[in-house]
């Protein structure tokens, strides 16, 4: 609500570039996952490291890469 | 299943939640503006607010839906966590300042922020009842889903419970009791979930379960009689006589030759020793004759490591066919794009004082939502070899798994369950509130209020919406609700998302475009899902072969249908003035 005074929020918003960047990180990452889930999933099967399949590993990286992006946005942001 | 009631659990779960709801009356004596009410005078802490995300967004489906699909369907129940977490990175580097800077209590002040056009707000306000009203049913379903075990009352009690709980916290207080309760929730819920993962970690790998002799694989029939009597294998379920537990290992690795037990293991160790090992997975099979409706559960022994990749519950991905597959890629595209659109999730960036708050609260609601999530692949796997689930009732293989441990633990991570219901259940009362008293009635109809009457007329809405949600939770029993928030992801990226998106980056978007957008997105997802396949079959009755629609989830023909709408309606109308 604005109380009869709508404002125009490219005076005062817009999403950072930095954050721009670290979403293109991640788009990259989730399409590529998704990618090899639809099409080569059969890729998924392999055990590249500590016997643990591929489909878990990159699960749990996916994981770990949203945490990881959004930590450094936090720094890079809370240093300007 | 029949279960055992104990005091013990009832009085831990009474303990949970009439602590909730104390708190919640405590905290009433501070939400009485209408600024109080809907946005907790926009003063709380990023730091709360950012657990209170966890506590909004780790609901029924992502607890006991998810664990659930992992126990019974293995990796595929892992991919929901992957996105509903994904949806949290569009949140935090798109979405998140702006949303915080446009808007003030709802959804539809942020989108209308620019135009103040009546058109915005009485379709934002429409669209966000529709994505409340979606995300109610599975946690309602969840709740009912719970108290059967844990309490010994039927479904139906336990979806009134939590209606009657919940709307008692956001009619008390709105934002400030919903966000509290959110916080300890949300705290609760990832504590115990670690300590849980800790248990299964330290308990390792067993052959049947630790019980003695080998796992019985002979099929299970259960028969429900016109008149309501249950049969088990043809005779009257009864506590001595039911359906066996399931979910059991039969053989452990070759470096586990000659024990039953591999004992302690570490994250990547047991991933790896179960992927080596021999399982039990029930297929189930129903049939309808004079007799009744008999469900047949039938056990196959098979290597884990079929289950520990794709294609387990997204029977497309392996090998099926484009409908299939292209089915997955609409779900996992909904569930990237729907988080940044949930309505429940939008408002509690009105609960913090500036964009900076935004930004530092969403980042500690992904720390906390992800590392829940990882914690979820443990939980389901766990449950998949406690040899505790009841095969009816896939919702439940998390506090069962807990009860495979004791009796207090199940109490405990039950009555935390229920609190995660009564949490996302209160946010979404809370926005569907919102939607009611401040967007249409306010904004939309030009009712003119006084701040004490804005108040009471959100919680007259609360209380409607409690009762509509108790409704729809008695009447979908039985539904994964993993499965079932699927369907609020779609709709809400599909409605929101595009005009979200383009009033953000597209200086050209008009007021026509954004209104057809949402309405747009809004009634093809949901007409998309009416006519789907899973609904023919799962809640009409019907043959899925009936369904016109050639896939189920809409999400990749709606969502960039509503980028679409809004794109060619703002070109034909005329462009904004800037002022």
């Amino acid at each position: 609500m604005n109380n009869g005074q709508p404002h125009d929020p490219h005076d005062q918003l817009s999403p950072s570039r930095l954050g721009l960047g670290l979403f293109a990180v991640y788009v990259l990452l989730y399409g590529g996952f998704m990618g090899l889930v639809l099409v080569r999933p059969d890729l998924l099967a392999s055990r590249p490291f500590g016997g643990v399949n591929l489909a878990i590993l990159s699960g749990l990286g996916l994981i770990l890469a949203a945490v990881v992006l959004s930590a450094i946005y936090m720094v890079a942001r809370s240093n300007r | 299943m029949l279960h055992e009631t104990s005091p013990l659990a009832i009085g831990i779960f009474a303990a949970f939640v009439f602590g909730v709801l104390w708190l919640s009356f405590w905290l009433g004596r501070k939400g009485q503006s209408a600024q109080g009410y809907y946005a907790a005078h926009g003063q709380v802490h990023w730091f709360v607010n950012g657990v209170a995300f966890a506590g909004d967004y780790l609901s029924a489906a992502s607890f006991l839906g998810i664990c659930g699909m992992i126990a019974f369907s293995g990796y595929d129940g892992f991919l929901y966590s992957i996105g509903f977490l994904a949806g949290w990175v569009v949140a935090l580097f798109v979405i998140a300042e702006p949303i915080k800077a446009l808007g003030r209590f709802t959804f539809a002040d942020a989108l209308d922020a620019r135009f103040n056009s009546r058109g915005i707000k009485l379709a934002v306000a429409i669209s966000t009842l529709v994505v409340s009203i979606f995300y109610l049913i599975p946690q309602m379903v969840g709740a009912g889903s719970l108290v059967t075990p844990l309490l010994g009352l039927p479904h139906a009690v336990g979806v009134m419970l939590v209606g009657a709980a919940v709307t008692v916290i956001v009619v008390t207080a709105g934002m400030v009791s919903t966000t509290w309760v959110q916080f300890i929730k949300g705290s609760l819920l990832v504590f115990f979930c670690g300590i849980l993962t800790v248990l299964i970690l330290n308990r390792g790998l067993t052959v049947n379960a630790g019980r003695s002799g080998p796992v019985d694989l002979t099929p299970q029939v259960r028969t429900v009689r016109p008149d309501g009597t249950v049969l088990v294998d043809g005779r009257p379920q009864s506590a001595d006589h039911d359906l066996r537990p399931i979910g059991t290992i039969t053989r452990l690795p070759e470096r586990f030759a000659g024990k039953t037990t591999t004992g302690p293991l570490g994250p990547l160790a047991y991933l790896a020793a179960l992927e080596d090992s021999t399982i039990v997975t029930w297929s189930q099979e129903t049939t309808v004759d004079q007799d009744g409706t008999h469900v047949t559960f039938t056990p196959r022994e098979r290597p884990a490591a079929e289950l520990l990749r794709p294609g387990g519950y997204f029977k497309g991905l392996a090998g099926g066919t484009l409908a299939g597959r292209l089915d997955f890629a609409s779900l996992m595209l909904a569930l990237f794009c729907g988080t940044a659109s949930l309505p429940h999730i939008l408002i509690r960036y009105y609960t913090v004082k500036d964009a900076a708050a935004a930004r530092r609260s969403t980042v500690v609601g992904i720390a906390a939502i992800g590392f829940f999530y990882l914690l979820t692949l443990y939980l389901g796997l766990g449950a998949m070899t406690s040899g505790a689930l009841d095969p009816t009732d896939t919702n439940m293989a998390a506090p069962l798994l807990a009860k495979s441990f004791n009796q207090t633990l199940f109490a405990v991570i039950s009555a935390i369950a229920f609190t995660t219901v009564l949490g996302t259940v209160s946010g979404l009362i809370m926005a569907g509130s919102g939607a009611v008293a401040h967007d249409l009635v306010e904004n939309v109809c030009g009712v003119q209020m006084t701040d004490h009457e804005k108040v009471r007329v959100g919680k007259l809405a609360a209380v409607a919406l409690g009762i509509v949600a108790m409704a729809l939770g008695i009447l979908f029993k039985g539904f994964n609700v993993g499965f079932l928030v699927g369907w609020a992801f779609n709709i809400a990226a599909s409605a929101n998302l595009p005009a979200l998106v383009m009033l953000l980056f597209w200086p050209r978007t008009t007021k026509q475009g954004i209104t057809a957008a949402v309405t747009v997105g809004m009634v093809s997802s949901l007409g998309w899902i009416l006519l789907s396949a899973d609904t023919f079959e799962k809640v009409y009755g019907l043959s899925r072969d009936l369904s016109p629609m050639p896939f189920s989830q809409p999400g990749l023909v709606t969502i960039p249908l509503g980028f679409l709408v809004l794109v060619v309606v703002s070109l034909l109308t005329p462009a904004p003035t800037r002022r």
